[in-house]
């Protein structure tokens, strides 16, 4: 399950840079959601591999070490927000850069630096 | 208690103040805003003069204690910090109400204002990890939209290259702060800083330090990194850069500062020789890209990522002398920054255009102007007997002392060629004879509103250069803190 | 292009979603759930409504301003951490009182309403601003 874990992190970085450096707006876009999933999943693996879910449970308390530490998921929870706010804002940015452009192609994206 | 509501104000008035006013009319939104921001440079200043005897404290939200919970901290850096950018933002807001165009004002323009700040006094407070990312993304997408505001095509394309490259730096951020919560299960600052210092650095943390400085590196345009700031800073309205780089960028070299001095109480010489060379290459790339530019608000964003080098490398020297003359330099280069930009500003709105070879001669038209950009020109330079002399000559101190001398002989030489390129702004805007080519229209009469932020903020310059010993002695105090970190810890986790 | 399945299922499905967020909003202070989860739901409801009888349809629908649910909502989430004070705690300390018939009520209920209503204004928010055609 580690293996499996660290190897799609893995695969969710490499993805990520791929599409990044792809000379489509589009595909970066899709990089960047791509590269945040990656950290989020990084930030799960902190809380051990470990299958019950910290619930306060009264009745029958399970031992700390039998439970996944709750934090990282509150974090990732809290990035997910944010990286959805910022990717729905990138949406539209896109859209309008596109459309004031007339082409997805990031290279020739450069009125700002002439 | 009073100390508990006071370290919250900074952030609590500019957000409460956008949320109650987002749907009122932009006369309205105006209104709000400056009083609002009276009351965070009011709060600020509170807050400054808590902590300028030297006393540390903390505030844990929520009742929750120090590792568990989110934990707000003031020092003397933060405050004067805050207190810094609390007065450019009032000066600033107070330009644009007359520089910023009407139909920019009506899109929300003061409430994004109100929440740039709010993340800013949020990211300078906070003692935890996460919670800077936090504060970091509320003040990144209220700068997303304050630079594309408008949607001109020169400033969605700069603005896209902004908005990747921070959320690249954001990612390797998370990534660096998950990795540092496996290994050391907490992101309390002032309790991972006991923890990085008590155990050896192992490979895990060193990557985990590593990529918060190159994602702080990034936000604050350091050498290899800087190049979305160019493409993207001089496409908003000017005051908008104005408050760019008084905030933004300087945020990142905050969090650099902070969060270095904290994770590592002993840096490795490797990687501070590093952070030398990225400084003197960030202070070498960003003059030479301005000596090479003609238009103001490009040659001006180019400064700001030459004056991070300087910044950079009095974290770098990580002494007491070099972090004293980094605050010091910090306070120095928003004020004179903020002031130069506001000066475009002014070009801007009253000859419609910023490019330099169309102006010429406005002395005549603009004495006090004129006067303005001297001094906040000059000021950046660093000659005496302004604010920028004594930031340099501290640094140049701290440099040799460190008996670090290249970086001694960059700082310099860079000194030059930014004397140079301020002669150069100075001259062709107002002193050469108007060029019979030049189609820039006769400048209208100055608002009083922009004449007064423009001008005060040259004036503070000069202040900060009349009264550099006592904010010198301030710098001087919260470098102290910094390397310190016992007043710090304890004021977080309380013991002794 | 108006598809009667679609429209009928909305009809249905539109207040049941509704429900259904309210129920995850306040299942949420121990239980998975919350104000996000509630409020995507909720967003996820108004888009249904778009998809089936039109975005203008919508826009009629939704008589406040999605910007102004946002501020509201942060007004909310910011205005329950002020109670704190009043009981001499830190910013955002919970702050609980016993109602004869509802049970618990205090400040962190108060939060994540403001969460949900943040996250109904901001999705619908862009959810209108990308549809507009």
């Amino acid at each position: 399950m580690e293996v499996l874990l660290a190897g799609t992190i893995g695969c969710l970085y490499a993805g990520a840079f791929y599409l990044m450096l792809r000379r489509s707006i589009v595909k970066l876009l899709l990089g960047l959601g791509l590269l945040g999933h990656a950290a989020n999943l990084l930030i799960f693996a902190t809380s051990g591999l470990i299958r019950f879910a910290p619930i306060l449970n009264e009745s029958a308390p399970k031992a700390p070490s039998e439970v996944a530490d709750p934090v990282p998921q509150a974090l990732i929870l809290t990035a997910i927000v944010i990286s959805f706010g910022v990717l729905a804002f990138s949406v539209v940015l896109i859209k309008l850069t596109a459309a004031a452009a007339g082409t997805d192609d990031v290279d020739s994206l450069r009125t700002s630096e002439r | 208690m009073t100390r508990q509501v006071i370290l919250v104000l900074p952030i609590l008035v500019p957000l409460a103040a956008a949320v109650f006013s987002v749907a009122a009319s932009f006369v309205v939104q105006r209104r709000v805003a400056l009083v609002a921001l009276t009351g965070h440079l009011l709060a600020s200043a509170l807050l400054f003069a808590l902590v300028a005897s030297g006393e540390v404290f903390a505030v844990q939200l929520a009742a929750w204690p120090a590792p568990f919970g989110i934990t707000f901290v003031a020092d003397t850096f933060s405050g004067l910090l805050l207190v810094s950018m609390s007065v450019i933002t009032w000066l600033v807001m107070l330009h644009s109400t007359a520089s910023v165009p009407r139909e920019i004002q009506r899109l929300a323009f003061f409430p994004l204002v109100l929440v740039l700040l709010a993340g800013v006094s949020g990211a300078v407070l906070t003692g935890d990890l996460f919670n800077l990312y936090v504060w970091f993304e509320v003040l990144l997408m209220a700068s997303f939209v304050l630079l594309t505001l408008g949607a001109e095509r020169a400033q969605l394309e700069g603005g896209l290259k902004y908005v990747a490259l921070n959320l690249i730096a954001s990612a390797f951020f998370l990534t660096g702060v998950g990795l540092l919560y496996g290994t050391t299960g907490t992101l309390n600052l002032a309790d991972l800083s006991r923890q990085m210092s008590d155990l050896p650095l192992s490979f895990p943390r060193i990557a985990a330090v590593l990529l918060l400085l190159l994602s702080f590196g990034i936000k604050a345009a350091v050498f290899p990194l800087f190049g979305w700031l160019p493409a993207s800073y001089h496409t908003p309205p000017a005051a908008v850069a104005a408050l760019f780089s008084a905030l933004l960028t300087k945020v990142g070299v905050y969090s650099m500062i902070r969060v270095g001095t904290l994770l590592l109480p002993q840096p490795p010489e490797t990687l501070t020789n590093a952070l030398l060379a990225v400084a003197a290459l960030t202070m070498i790339t960003g003059v030479l890209g301005a000596v090479a530019q003609t238009e103001m608000k490009r040659l001006l964003s180019f400064h700001i990522v030459s004056q991070i080098g300087y910044l950079v490398l009095g974290f770098a020297l990580y002494s007491v002398a070099g972090l004293t003359g980094a605050i010091y330099f910090f306070v120095h280069v928003s004020v004179a920054k903020a002031a130069l930009f506001l000066v475009a500003g002014e070009f801007e709105r009253r000859w419609q255009t910023t490019e330099l070879t169309q102006l010429g001669g406005s002395y005549r038209d603009a004495p006090m102007l004129a006067a303005a950009c001297f001094a906040g020109a000059m000021g950046l330079a660093g000659l005496p007997p302004l604010s920028g002399f004594f930031a340099k000559l501290q640094l140049v101190v701290a440099t040799v002392e460190a008996r670090a001398f290249l970086s001694l002989v960059a700082a310099l030489s860079v000194s030059m060629l930014t004397l140079f390129s301020m002669c150069k702004i100075w001259a062709e805007a107002f002193w050469k004879a108007l060029p019979t080519t030049s189609t820039s229209v006769a400048p209208e009469e100055s608002p009083r509103a922009m004449r007064f932020a423009t001008v005060g903020l040259a004036s503070i310059t000069l202040l900060l250069g009349a009264f550099a010993e006592p904010v010198l002695l301030v710098a001087e105090q919260a470098a102290e803190q910094l390397l310190d970190r016992r007043a710090y810890l304890q004021a977080v986790l309380g013991g002794p | 292009m108006r598809s009667l399945i679609l429209l009928t299922a909305s009809r249905l499905l539109f207040p049941l979603l509704l429900l259904f967020s309210a129920f995850l909003l306040f299942r949420g202070h121990n239980a998975p759930g919350g104000g996000f989860v509630g409020g995507l739901v909720a967003a996820a409801a108004v888009a249904l409504h778009a998809l089936a009888h039109g975005i203008n349809a919508t826009q009629r629908m939704v008589v406040v301003t999605p910007l102004k649910l946002v501020a509201a909502g942060l007004g909310c989430a910011l205005g329950s951490g002020l109670f704190g004070w009043f009981s001499q705690q830190p910013y955002l300390t919970g702050v609980w009182v016993s109602l004869p018939l509802l049970g618990k009520a205090g400040t962190p209920v108060l939060f994540d309403v403001g969460v949900y209503l943040l996250v109904v204004g901001m999705v619908t928010h862009v959810l209108f601003l990308l549809w507009e055609e």
